[in-house]
């Protein structure tokens, strides 16, 4: 019992529960298997606010760390270990909380082998929470690889028409990356005799030239993920053919776990490296703000806009990560939950009106303000979040993230952020763009198009409103008010950081 | 003359004598439900007996065989092979009209054959569990008989097989000429004394790889497993894929670990291009397959190429443990893994041959939701996806690679993972996401056989430790 009453144990296994609980409800009982699903993820988020609860924020270190011997037979020195800190509590409230808005949002929307769909959605909980809070490297490879699994069946069963490419593209490319990170991990495991990261990080001592190796490994794992720039063309495909909820969370939690490892791994366990490749990838970052803001303002559909300006967003993480500095990598976090709101949020929007038009193409869209007067001015609102607009959450990270690039003593140009910026106001073209096309104008061919199949297109309805209603709150507080999340990761930031500086130190 | 010591080969001789009991009682058996039966308590005996060797260890027959601790694990890895075997048979052999009782006595010698491969310290023991272990099989490529595709295929196997003994008789022939003797002690005795002909040990020792090359199906030794596997019935395949392999590679991880340690720097290279090319080419040639059998034949020959990077690592006296144990692990692994693959491929066999295209699985996600998930646990684990069996064998084997030092060799290992991903996940993308109408045979036995591998593959995979510990306690011993 002291095993599984352990808080993180019990928040990443918990989906489980619900998984036990679904294979013995009928498949044609689709309410009762949405309401165990839905109850399922509100209990973990009531978990995750517990742990939040037993946080200590002043703590730069991890904690509530649960932390088993698992296999240490052999030669191996396996554990089992999760642990919390200030890097990665935010991004685990972000995926506790966004889970029970995905599925909220499939209620309607997923009507076929909703068990299954079901299933694999508290299955992909369950490894998200894994990945943020595996402080082994063994285990955290095993939940990030297992995370491809219940993806894989989201975007290959219930996706769009071009479904089966999405899905094999997402899984093969994905595993691209992450086979060179398990090369990588064998080669710790096997020379620091350990896969415990805090034992890593603390043996630590390994020449420059390895490191770097190790890090390019690592680094192929995440930025495949995240994606970053020139590796991001499977991301537009998932996207546009994933089901809402699937896309939902792929842009707001799955993104991050290459954002995330980053953070977590690349810094930490090498950091003369991440120094020294502190530039290349400022340089990725920023050609990824610029081409994913450009990209996205040519694109037919909408659901493909958002996928790219993801890229774009994600430069922006990028590049307040390798800033290597306090307000970069604070700024980078925050974005990363911004991010995670104001994209989901967009995807579920675009998901509400395509439930009833069935099309995404800008051209048939225009005028709906008037027609869908709720779900305008709601859109208005994310748009103008994930644009940047001041007051709203978006701009706070972006403007953190680029007073980071700024002032950056390791990239010391200040190109990277004035570069950087340029690609605010081509997100504030493109999303600009976007708003006029679906909302202002004449009313488009779409409206007429749905009248003559009998019913006009509707307002959002109570539970399409519950869904975005959390989002928006968080939308506004970020946005006016940052202090609290800046607040839970400053000290773990700071000692990450810290790390940093020495090894730049030592390598002058 | 010493005191022969039957305690040491108890099981196989066990196995070996019931197997002729049982053809002769076969004879006055009318329904073959009880042969399999006792086929499987013969199995179940000496399976019972080799558990209970766990510990033990020794030499005898005048230095022949050994019992040791990596003997008993493979032995006790062939029984359940065995066993698994015996169950998918049974169903299947009545359904396609094939049920004969030899079907059950053949298994069996093959079995003793490969124990006696596993435990064989002398090359002339090492050739003739290589026949003993064979022969049935060739029989058994061709049991569907007068189906051509089977016969097609027992001719094939054997004339391959016929050749590749060949090779094995031929090397053996030269390293006694170098080392005037074919115990494998005796072997390393005179190469550490310098008293052998190196010339004449290396050749022999290669022509040697060359024939154990062709048993476990590595490239460029594999030109017939797609045709054998393909036209051989399906229940013998799934055997021929496991059994043969382990009893190879037994054979290969003793002969070389032990006796030919010295030969090292001129065989390691030449094992790693062979692991190289095994891997790249069984996998590369799988992705245009549209046939299930053929699909799992390059499958397992790729899997072949895996296991060979076991022992690529051979000389490096403080590696080969770890890499012995990683290769025996990783055969857990995969006949697991295997049986069940197989299991759910003669779960959808038609007569006739129908029903082994991959596009008959389409539509299987909906229709038979259990059956579905098993293959994609298989397919998973085949791959190396975690949480499956398969991801922590090839943890185990890239460890003693990078600890070897063979970087480049498990950069290729996981590039072709990732390659072979593709051609497993054709397999899930038809079950789930295509649509149609598949026929499923559904029998006790078989149902058993896939469930308990699927449920195996995962949960093992998550407590590891103690398949890690009986495996790297298997150790070679040398008398």
């Amino acid at each position: 019992m002291e095993f599984i009453l352990q808080p993180l144990t019990l928040l990443t296994f918990f989906p489980l529960l619900g998984v036990l609980v679904l294979l013995f409800i009928p498949g044609d009982k689709k309410n009762i298997l949405r309401w165990t699903a839905l109850v399922t993820t509100l209990i973990t988020f009531g978990i995750s606010i517990w742990v939040l609860t037993l946080f200590n924020a002043s703590n730069p270190d991890l904690q509530l760390t649960a932390q088993y011997d698992w296999i240490t037979v052999a030669g191996w020195n396996i554990q089992y270990h999760l642990g919390i800190d200030g890097l990665s509590i935010l991004l685990v409230l972000l995926t506790t909380f966004l889970t029970p808005i995905s599925i909220l949002s499939t209620w309607t929307a997923v009507e076929e082998r909703v068990k299954d769909f079901m299933l694999f959605f508290l299955l992909l909980e369950l490894g998200m929470m894994g990945v943020f809070l595996a402080q082994d490297l063994f285990l955290f490879y095993i939940f990030w690889e297992f995370t491809l699994v219940p993806m894989y069946f989201l975007i290959g069963i219930w996706g769009g028409p071009r479904r089966i490419y999405a899905a094999v593209k997402f899984f093969l490319y994905t595993m691209a990356g992450s086979i060179l990170m398990l090369l990588a991990i064998l080669w710790l495991g096997v020379n620091q005799g350990t896969f415990s990261l805090p034992d890593l990080i603390a043996k630590g001592g390994i020449d420059p030239q390895t490191q770097l190796w190790l890090f390019i490994a690592f680094a192929a794992a995440f930025a495949i993920k995240v994606p970053m720039w020139p590796l991001h063309s499977w991301l537009p495909d998932a996207h546009v053919e994933a089901p809402t909820a699937g896309s939902v969370i792929l842009a707001g939690v799955l993104l991050k776990m290459g954002t995330y490892g980053f953070l977590r791994f690349n810094l930490t366990l090498f950091p003369q490296a991440a120094v020294q490749a502190a530039p290349v990838m400022a340089v990725l970052a920023v050609i990824g703000i610029i081409y994913g803001a450009a990209v996205s303002y040519a694109q037919a559909d909408i659901k493909k806009l958002v996928a790219y300006s993801s890229v774009s967003h994600l430069g922006f993480v990028m590049l307040g990560l390798f800033a290597l500095n306090p307000q970069g990598v604070s700024g980078a976090i925050l974005q990363m939950i911004n991010h995670g709101l104001s994209t989901g949020a967009l995807f579920l929007l675009v998901g509400m009106v395509y439930e009833q038009t069935h099309t995404r193409e800008f051209k048939v869209y225009g005028g709906l303000w008037k027609v869908m007067p709720v779900f305008g001015s709601v859109f208005l609102v994310v748009a103008l979040s994930s644009m940047g607009l001041p007051g709203l959450n978006g701009f706070v990270g972006e403007f953190t993230i680029l007073l980071g690039a700024f002032g950056s003593t390791v990239l010391h140009s200040p190109w990277y952020a004035s570069l950087a910026a340029l690609g605010v106001i081509l997100a504030a073209v493109y999303i600009l763009y976007t708003f006029q096309k679906i909302f202002m104008g004449p009313e488009g061919s779409i409206v007429e198009e749905v009248k003559k199949h009998g019913h006009a297109l509707r307002d959002l309805n109570a539970r399409e409103i519950a869904t975005v209603v959390p989002l928006l709150i968080f939308i506004f507080w970020i946005g006016l008010y940052p202090a609290p999340f800046f607040h839970l990761m400053a000290p773990a930031v700071d000692k990450l950081v810290a790390g940093l500086q020495t090894a730049a130190l030592a390598m002058r | 003359m010493p005191p022969l010591n039957f305690s040491l080969i108890l099981p196989l001789v066990t196995l070996t004598i019931w197997a002729c009991l049982l053809l002769l009682l076969d004879l006055f058996i009318r329904s073959k439900d009880i042969t399999a039966l006792l086929a499987a308590v013969g199995l179940a005996v000496s399976l019972g007996m080799t558990i209970s060797q766990i510990g033990s260890s020794g030499s005898g027959f005048n230095n022949m065989v050994v019992l040791d601790g990596f003997s008993i694990f493979v032995d006790a890895l062939l029984l359940a092979a065995g066993l698994l075997g015996v169950a998918l048979a049974h169903g299947y052999l009545k359904r396609t009209g094939i049920e004969r009782g030899e079907y059950y006595t053949l298994l069996l010698f093959s079995i003793s054959g490969m124990m006696l491969m596993a435990q064989a310290a002398d090359l002339i023991i090492v050739f003739l569990a290589l026949e003993m272990l064979s022969i049935p099989l060739y029989v058994l490529s061709a049991f569907a008989r007068p189906r051509l595709e089977s016969e097609e295929a027992g001719l094939k196997y054997f004339l391959l097989g016929a050749f590749s003994t060949g090779f094995v008789v031929y090397g053996i022939a030269l390293v006694f000429g170098a080392t005037g003797s074919t115990s494998l002690s005796a072997i390393v005795r005179a190469a550490a004394s310098g008293s052998s002909n190196g010339l004449l040990l290396t050749i022999g020792s290669a022509l040697i790889l060359v024939g154990l090359g062709f048993k476990v199906a590595a490239v460029p030794f594999h030109m017939w497993t797609p045709d054998v596997y393909q036209g051989a019935p399906s229940s013998v395949t799934a055997f021929m894929a496991a059994g043969a392999k382990i009893a190879g590679f037994a054979a290969l991880l003793r002969v070389f670990a032990l006796a030919f340690p010295s030969l090292a720097s001129n065989l390691t290279p030449v094992i790693a291009v062979l692991s190289a090319l095994t891997m790249i080419v069984g996998n590369v040639i799988a992705i245009a397959q549209t046939n299930i059998k053929r699909l799992l034949a390059y499958s397992s020959i790729a899997h072949a190429g895996y296991i060979l990077m076991a022992f690529v690592p051979y000389g490096q006296s403080n590696v080969v443990s770890t890499s012995v144990a990683a290769g025996l692990f990783y055969l857990v692994s995969y006949v697991l893994t295997n049986f069940g693959a197989w299991a759910v491929v003669i779960a959808l066999e038609r007569s006739e041959g129908r029903g082994l295209e991959i596009s008959d699985y389409g539509g299987l996600g909906r229709k038979y939701p259990a059956l579905a998930a098993a293959m994609t646990v298989f397919m998973l684990s085949l791959t190396g996806i975690p949480p499956t069996l398969g991801f922590v064998g090839k943890f185990y084997l890239f460890r003693a690679a990078i600890q070897g030092q063979f970087y480049l060799l498990a950069v290729i290992g996981v590039l072709t993972s990732l390659i072979s991903a593709y051609y497993y996940l054709r397999v899930v993308v038809t079950m789930y996401m295509r649509e149609g109408d598949p026929q499923t045979t559904s029998e006790p036995w078989l149902n058993i056989t896939w469930g308990l591998a699927a449920l195996l593959t995962v949960i093992v995979s998550l407590v590891p430790q103690y398949l890690f510990a009986w495996a790297s306690a298997a150790v070679l011993k040398l008398f």
